[in-house]
Order: structure tokens, then sequence, then C-alpha cells
């Protein structure tokens, strides 16, 4: 009876927290760039202007080039699913959630860039030159981000043990590793890795009008109406995700069980809410403070990051002996 | 049942040579023949391995006088078995739809042979002889179409490396003991100290090379690319696992447990094989090129698996050798299938498309719209797209490499970490690679008239592309089932440590572990994409307007270019400029020379790209110096005067009879 009851929680758990993200991340959006304005002087536009835009978007009858195959008409709802699919296994409020024995580490990666290749073959597909731009240097950007976060999941593997998120977030709640050199190396890594891949400054403008300077944008050229909007609510949710992630990993603090009464969740979600409050609030300080980098300079900013996560697995070993 | 399963076995060997003789005849029995034997091989490979693969020894009435040839069947040689059959049998159902097969067509059945019997090789004979007749085989359907200086300068250097991998694995098997005493009788001796050392680096060039391991890669993509569609799928999915096979076998098997530093070549030459590979796969611009390159990469991936085994095997951790070894395995079975059906699909669109080069392609997808859609399923592969074949093999590497630093020694600890960096670099750069074939060759507008008038493959080679869609699906979708495939193997090699749980839908890295749960992905985006198509259709506007691409306000093509001038479309070239600039000059030593006309000229601007491998740089053009220099010094030898000629004869005598004297004496 228990059992079910256990199975049920993490299954409500699990819809709330898709629910919940879907909802929140144009407003994360919204914060981010009203804040933005703020500090610019600006009045800047209301925090749920990034909803408004969605609803706009999905009234609109996309138009399509003459030449677009299958491919092109699927890849919006393909791309949403997958990042969709990604978050779901991300844990916001609560751990435990029915989605808790598969949320690999790995497995997020890897959805993620499925989410990114079937954009960047989106934007090859009508054969304009600004689609090549954008999915070239999306797909080299991910060249370098790509060893970088696997070495962050290495030091957290060799620190707890498995690549599942769900057990390394319980780990570290419990403060069963403590305060590590490895883990602020990671944090570092973790973040440059997040801005290179949520388009982000200094990686990427996301609001640049220059086609020529853009990558994710220029991707998209194409899109237009239901398409664009499900392209925009995926880039949020990768946003969103992406901050969830590291505040899962990095601040663990205050997650419910999902096995927990729902009143606990509350509480999580409160603190999820902070965190992610915390973290827009560092992303829109930085992102104005910030320059964006020249196309050849990102590499060298994420091989940086990538050097941090060396670093970090290598003091593992020479701390702990590893063995 | 599995009494019979060597002999049965060896009747398809036979079989396919009677296949190959018929086809003297009629050609067509080539592929037929090969296609019967290669599904009635599956069957009982699959059979065999399901019945737990006890181990079996025949001994043939023919062979070198006095020393009859041995075939034996294990669980080991039962797993490769199965991979060549299915191959094998997708590779001729594909060749069944030449209208014309080639002059060369009997090779293909000889060369499935020669794959088998070195497979089911029972001593070092039979096993070389395998291994050469293979070669012989695939060297002859690279001169399938013999007419460009191109194919023949490949074929050439694939049977001088072929030579080479001869005259590296008759010593290496001489060192462990007698290069035509039966295995079992090997095994009971395995070498040590500098005979240890010696068949390791024997092995790891003579196997090593025919699997393309770095540096000896530089023959597989002429090579791979210049064959024929099947040929080249059944060289680069199968013929590698062989050499990796042999590898496996003589390194793991006969030479028994060995020092932990043995893993060091292998994990820094699969390492150096997965990154060099990768990135050269996103600098060919001919597609089977692209291919070949990421066999390289991948043959890279699963030696760092072996490295790995043998490190733990060393340390006397069998789980975690079980770990490596199994992954290494799956991914063997995981890359065998999803590269042959890249190769049919490439040989396809070659065929349809008239050519191979990438910036002759594109807009495929609407003229071939199968074989696009194989290419999809074969890149998401070649990327490691989860719930694809590819990334199950590729999880199951990572986890071993993640384990990896319990082998202790520091210095050890951080060269994994350095793989585990390279390894995810390679990665990556294979999805770089996956979406610059796709999106460049299969997407986008038409490049030339012949490519916008491409014509769908024959229904043979589109069963075959979806028969290895279905197969490559199943692998990704139930890893596990593969993993028990591969237990009689693993027992065999790793003390009969299977922690790769492979009951049920879970791959995971031992028993109470969180894994990776491929069906429950796919289902996952399954809901999400329900989801998301549920929700389009309740809250969008339904239907779209047709236009001309907006593409920034570029204007319509003019009149004569009905699909838009080509050459305002990203080439392969440019899209791979980001990573040649960043990484392809230093590794790969590429520079591009811009040639921009003054401002008023009007002739066209030109950029030129060359690339240099490192290994054709330091060791091929290296040994060509060598050739050259000493062919210089006999050259002088040939016109020396009479007088200097008989000095140099009385002188070598001298050094021979003073060499005679000194042996004496000892």
């Amino acid at each position: 009876m228990s059992l079910l009851a256990d199975l049920l929680l993490a299954l409500a758990a699990q819809v709330l927290h898709v629910a919940l993200l879907v909802a929140a991340a144009p407003v994360l959006v919204g914060v981010v760039r009203l804040v933005k304005a703020r500090l610019l002087g600006r009045t800047g536009p209301p925090v749920l202007q990034p909803w408004r835009d969605l609803l706009r978007l999905l009234r609109k009858q996309p138009v399509v080039a003459e030449n677009a195959s299958w491919l092109f008409h699927a890849a919006p709802s393909a791309h949403l699913a997958a990042i969709l699919a990604a978050a779901a296994l991300v844990p916001s409020f609560a751990l435990g959630m029915a989605s808790a024995p598969f949320a690999d580490l790995l497995v997020i990666g890897g959805l993620l860039a499925l989410a990114r290749v079937i954009l960047a073959l989106a934007g090859m597909e009508i054969g304009s030159r600004f689609g090549g731009i954008g999915a070239s240097r999306e797909m080299t950007y991910a060249a370098f981000a790509e060893p970088a976060l696997l070495l962050v999941i290495f030091t957290l593997a060799l620190m707890v043990g498995t690549t599942n998120l769900d057990a390394i977030a319980l780990t570290l709640r419990e403060g069963l590793v403590g305060l590590r050199v490895s883990l602020g190396l990671a944090l570092i890594a973790m973040i440059a890795i997040a801005l290179a891949e949520t388009g982000r400054m200094p990686v990427d403008n996301p609001a640049s009008h220059l086609e020529v300077t853009m990558v994710h944008e220029a991707m998209v050229l194409e899109y237009s109406g239901r398409h664009l909007a499900m392209i925009e609510l995926a880039g949020a949710l990768k946003l969103l995700l992406w901050l969830s992630l590291i505040a899962t990993i990095f601040v663990p603090f205050g997650i419910a069980r999902a096995g927990a009464l729902p009143l606990w969740w509350l509480g999580g979600l409160a603190a999820w809410v902070a965190k992610i409050g915390v973290l827009a609030l560092a992303l829109s300080g930085f992102e104005t403070a910030i320059a964006k980098m020249r196309v050849f300079r990102v590499p060298e900013f994420l091989g940086v990051a990538v050097l941090l996560a060396v670093l970090a697995v290598v003091l593992l070993f020479v701390s702990q002996g590893f063995a | 049942m599995s009494a019979f399963a060597l002999p049965g076995a060896s009747l398809l060997l036979l079989a396919w040579l009677l296949a190959a003789a018929a086809s003297l005849k009629r050609r067509r029995w080539a592929a037929l023949g090969g296609l019967l034997v290669c599904a009635a091989g599956a069957l009982l490979a699959v059979a065999y391995l399901l019945a737990g693969a006890p181990a079996a020894t025949l001994t043939l009435p023919i062979g070198m006088p006095g020393l009859p040839m041995t075939l034996a069947l294990d669980g080991l040689s039962g797993f490769f078995l199965l991979l060549l059959m299915l191959v094998g049998a997708a590779a001729c159902a594909a060749a069944l739809g030449e209208r014309q097969p080639p002059a060369t067509a009997p090779c293909l059945p000889v060369f499935l042979a020669a794959m088998g019997l070195c497979l089911l090789a029972g001593d070092g004979f039979t096993l070389v002889l395998g291994f050469e007749l293979m070669s012989l085989a695939s060297f002859v359907l690279v001169l399938s179409h013999p007419g460009e200086a191109e194919v023949q300068r490949a074929a050439l250097l694939y049977l001088g490396m072929a030579l080479f991998g001869a005259a590296c694995l008759i010593p290496a098997l001489a060192l462990l003991g007698g290069w035509n005493a039966p295995f079992a009788v090997l095994r009971g001796h395995p070498p040590e100290g500098w005979r240890a050392m010696a068949v390791l680096a024997l092995v790891l060039l003579g196997a090593g090379s025919k699997a393309g391991l770095a540096p000896l890669h530089v023959w597989l993509p002429p090579a791979h690319s210049n064959a024929p569609g099947p040929a080249s799928a059944l060289m680069s999915g199968a013929m590698t696992k062989v050499a990796l096979y042999a590898l496996i076998r003589l390194l793991f098997d006969l030479c028994g447990p060995q020092p932990m530093w043995w893993a060091v070549p292998l994990l820094v030459a699969g390492a150096a094989s997965a990154v060099l590979g990768a990135l050269r796969a996103n600098m060919e611009n001919d597609i089977k090129a692209v291919l070949a390159c990421s066999t390289i990469e991948n043959i890279g991936l699963i030696t760092i698996g072996l490295g790995l085994a043998l490190a733990a095997r060393a340390a006397d951790m069998l789980p975690l050798a079980g770990l490596a070894l199994g992954a290494a395995l799956l991914h063997v079975m995981a890359h065998g299938l999803f590269k042959a059906l890249l190769f049919l699909g490439a040989g396809a669109t070659q065929h349809g498309a008239g050519t191979r080069h990438l910036d002759r392609l594109g807009g495929l997808i609407h003229r071939m719209p199968v074989t696009t859609a194989a290419m999809l399923a074969g890149a998401a592969c070649l990327a490691a797209l989860p719930p694809s074949s590819g990334f199950a093999g590729e999880w199951a590497l990572f986890q071993a490499v993640i384990a990896g630093p319990r082998v202790g020694g520091l210095g050890m600890q951080v060269l994994i970490c350095v793989v585990a960096a390279m390894m995810a670099l390679a990665v990556a750069l294979a999805a770089a690679a996956a979406v610059r074939l796709i999106g460049i060759g299969y997407l986008g507008r038409p490049r030339t008239p012949r490519c916008a008038a491409a014509d769908e493959a024959g229904p043979p080679m589109r069963w075959a592309l979806l028969g290895l869609v279905a197969a490559s699906l199943l692998v990704g979708l139930f890893p596990g089932a593969v993993l028990g495939l591969a237990r009689p193997a693993l027992g065999l090699l790793a003390g009969g440590m299977v922690p790769l749980r492979d009951a049920g839908l879970v791959l995971a890295p031992g028993s109470g572990v969180p894994g990776y749960v491929p069906l429950a992905v796919a289902v996952l985006l399954a809901l999400a994409g329900g989801l998301v198509w549920w929700l389009a259709r309740r809250v969008s506007v339904q239907g779209h307007r047709s236009a001309p691409a907006w593409d920034c306000g570029f204007g319509e093509p003019p009149a004569w270019l009905p699909f838009g001038d080509p050459a305002t479309q990203y080439s392969g070239a440019g899209f791979s400029q980001p990573l040649r600039r960043t990484l392809g000059s230093g590794v790969l030593g590429a520079h591009e020379t811009v040639d921009m006309p003054a401002p008023g000229q009007t002739r066209a601007a030109s950029l030129m790209v060359a690339l240099h491998d490192p290994a054709e740089r330091w060791i091929f053009e290296a040994i060509g110096r060598w050739r050259d220099s000493l062919s210089g010094l006999a050259d002088r030898m040939q016109f020396l005067t009479i007088r200097r000629t008989l000095s140099v004869m009385v002188t070598v005598l001298v050094v021979f009879l003073a060499l005679v004297a000194i042996m004496e004496q000892r």
C-alpha cells in the first residue's frame, strides 16, 4: 500500500515539476530581461512579456520556405520534446520523482545534445547561409563544452560513486562529501558550460539583432509562428534547466523528498524559487557587466572550463588518494 | 545442439566458398549465396550464444604438412560471428540490388569466408591465413572500379599495410610459442619479460593497423571510401572488428594476466585515434571518407575500453574488467551495425546522386527520402544521441572510464582523466561531423543538376537499410540483451564477472546502482513529443503558408538557377572552418590560403584548404624518404668502379668471417 502511495506521490511530483518548469521558464526569461533593463537604466518590459509573446506567436500561422521538407516542420516539436524530456529529469522542488531512477547526468547531457543536433539540422534545412553559420558555430562550441561537462560529471561521480543526478544531489545534501576545492572548481566550470549552452553572454548575445553575430538566433531565422513559439519556449526551458541543474548539484539544500508530505514540497518550492532567483539576478548582473566575445575567443573561454574541470579531478585524486 | 555449432559454422565457411565458385558463372550468386549463408549463420550464432557458448575445437584434415589446421569456437568468437553475420546479411542484400555486379563479385563471399575463418581460427596459422585472405579479398574489392588513379593508390597503400600486418602478426605468434600450435597449448604458456613486451608491440602494430588505430590509420579513409558500398560496409562494420577480435584473442586470452602498464599503449592509442578520427571526419569532403574517419574514432573508443579492462585485470578488479570489456563489446556491436548502415546509405547516395563529394550534394531529403531517413538514423548513432545504439555503447564506455581510477596509481588516474576528456571531445566532434554530413549532403538545396535529379535506391538496398535501422534500434533500446549475448565472452576473459547488469531493461555499472534505461528515455521522449504535438493542435492555429525562403531578405534566385545559387549555401569547408581554425591547425596542420584579387580585377577569389595528418607526415612520409635515400645509396653502389666494388666485397667477407670467428669463440 505504501509502495503504491509512494509511486503515486512520485508521479504527482513529476507532473507538477514539469508543469512548474513550463510555466516558470518564460517568467525567468522575463525576470532576466527586466533586471537587465533596470540595470541599464531602462524601464524594461513586464515580467510576463515572454508569455505574451509566446501566445501571440501561437496565434500566427507560420510562413514556411517553399523547399522545406518534413524535417523542417517536425524539428521544433522534436527540439522542444527533447528539452522537455531533459527538464523532466532535473529536479526542482523535490528529489525522488518518478524519473529519478533514470535521471542520469550523461543521459541529460545526451538529451541536450539531441535537442542541439535537431536544431542545427533544422538550421541547415532551407539552405540559407545564416542557418549554416549558426549550426557550424553551435556544434563547434559544443565540441569544447562537452569535455568540460564530462569532466564535471567525472568529478561528481568520483565523489559520489554514480552518475545519477538524484543520488548525487541526495549525497551532497546530506553533506557526506563536505566542502571541497574540487566542487568549487567544478562549479565555475559548470557555470561557463551553462553560459555557452544557453547562448548567453559572453558566448552569444540573446538580444542580438545583427545576423552575423548570432549563433542560436541564426539557426532559427527561417522559423515563424507556432514553430518559433516552440523554439522560444524550448530556449527558456533550457535556461531554467541549467540553472536548476546548478542549484540541484551545488546548492542541494532545502529540496524536499517526493515521498514526503506534499506540505514539504512547498518548502522545497520556496527554496528552489529563491535559488533560481539569486542565479537569475547574478546572470543579469554578469550579462550587463560583460561584453560579447569574438567567436574564436569562445573556445579559449571553454578551454579554461576544461582545464578547471581537469584540475578538479586531479585534486580529488591527490587529496583523497583515491583508490 | 551446441555440439553441432562448430561443424555447422565450418560448413557455412564452405558454403560461402561454394557461392563464390558459383558466382564465377553467374555473378548474382555471390550476393544471393552470401545472404543465405549469413542469415543461417546469424541464427546459428544466436542459438549458440544463448546456449551458453560451450567451447569446442575441431581439427581439420587439411593444413601444412604434418600440422593440421584447428578451428575453435567459444563465446568471444561467437559474439563476433554474430556481428559478422548481421553485417554480412545486410551487405549482401544491398549487393543484390546492383543491376550489374562488378567483375570482383566472387570476392564478396570469399571476403566473408576469410573473416569467418579468422574468427574460427584455433591456431596461429589459421588465424594469419584468415587475416591475410581477408586482406587480399578486400584488396580486390577496393579495386572494383579501378579506373581512377586515386583508387589504385588507395588499394596499393592498403595492400602494403596488409603485408605489414602479416609481418607483425607472424612473429608475434611465434613469440607466443609456435605460430602453428593450437591456442589451447599457447594459453598454458603466457609470455613473460621481453617476449611479452614484443608480443604487445607486434600485436598492436599488426592487428591495430588493420583496425585503424592511430598512428597506422592513414590507409583506412582512402581504402574504405573507394570500395563499392557493400564492400565498404563490410570493411568498416565487420573487418575492423575482426582485427579487434584478433587483438582481444591475442592480448587478453593468450597472453594471460600481464602488468598494469600494458594498458597504457592501448589507452593512448585509443584516445589519439578517437580525437584524430573525429577531427578528420569534420574536415573530409567525401561522405565515405567522413564515415571512415568516424570508424577510426569509434575503434579508438573501443580500444580505450579494452585498455581499461587490461588495467583492471592487472589490478585484480575483475568486476571493473568485466564492465570495461562489456562496454567495449557492446560498442563493437553498436558501431558495427550503424557504420554498415551509414556506408550502405553512402553507397546508395553515390549511386543515386552520382557523387560522393559533399559540395556536389544537397537536398536529397526530397529525392531520396528513405535513404535520407536511414542516414539520419545512422547519424543519430554516430552522434551518440539517446536513445540510439551509439549512445548506449558510449554510455557504458564512459561508465567504465569513470570507474577506471579505482585501479590505483596517480599516474594511471591522471591518464584516465585525460582519456575521459579526449573521449568527450571525440564524441562531441563526431556529433559535429554527423550534423555536417547530413546538413550539407542531404538537407538544404541541391548543389548540382545531377543531384537535383537523384534517384531513390532500389528495393533491395532500401530493405537492407531498413533492416540495419531496425537492428540498431533494437541494440539501442535493449543493450542489456546484447550484453547477455556477450556474457560467455566476458566469462571467458574477465573471470565470469558481469557487473553490467543485463537482466531486464536497465544498463547499470553494477547491481543495486541506478543506470541507463533506454526504453524509459524513449518513452519519456515520446510522451514529451506527444504532449507538444497535442498542445500545439489545441492551442495554436493550424496549417502554414509557403513562401520563398526569408534568408534575411536575400531575394529570389534568378530564373536560370532554379534551386538558387549553390554558392550561397554553406559548404563542407565552410561548416568546418571554426573547428579547422581552433583544433585543425594545431592537430592536423590545417592551413588556408586565400587568393583575393585586387579591387578592379574580375577573376574569382579562391580559398585553398590543406590538411596534413600527423601520422602521414611523421611516419609515412619519413618511410618514403628513407626508401628514397636507401635506393639512392643502392644506385650509387651500382656504379662503383671495379676497384671499389672489389674492396666492398672483401670488406664484407672479412666482417662475416670475423663474426663467424667471434660466434665460434662463445
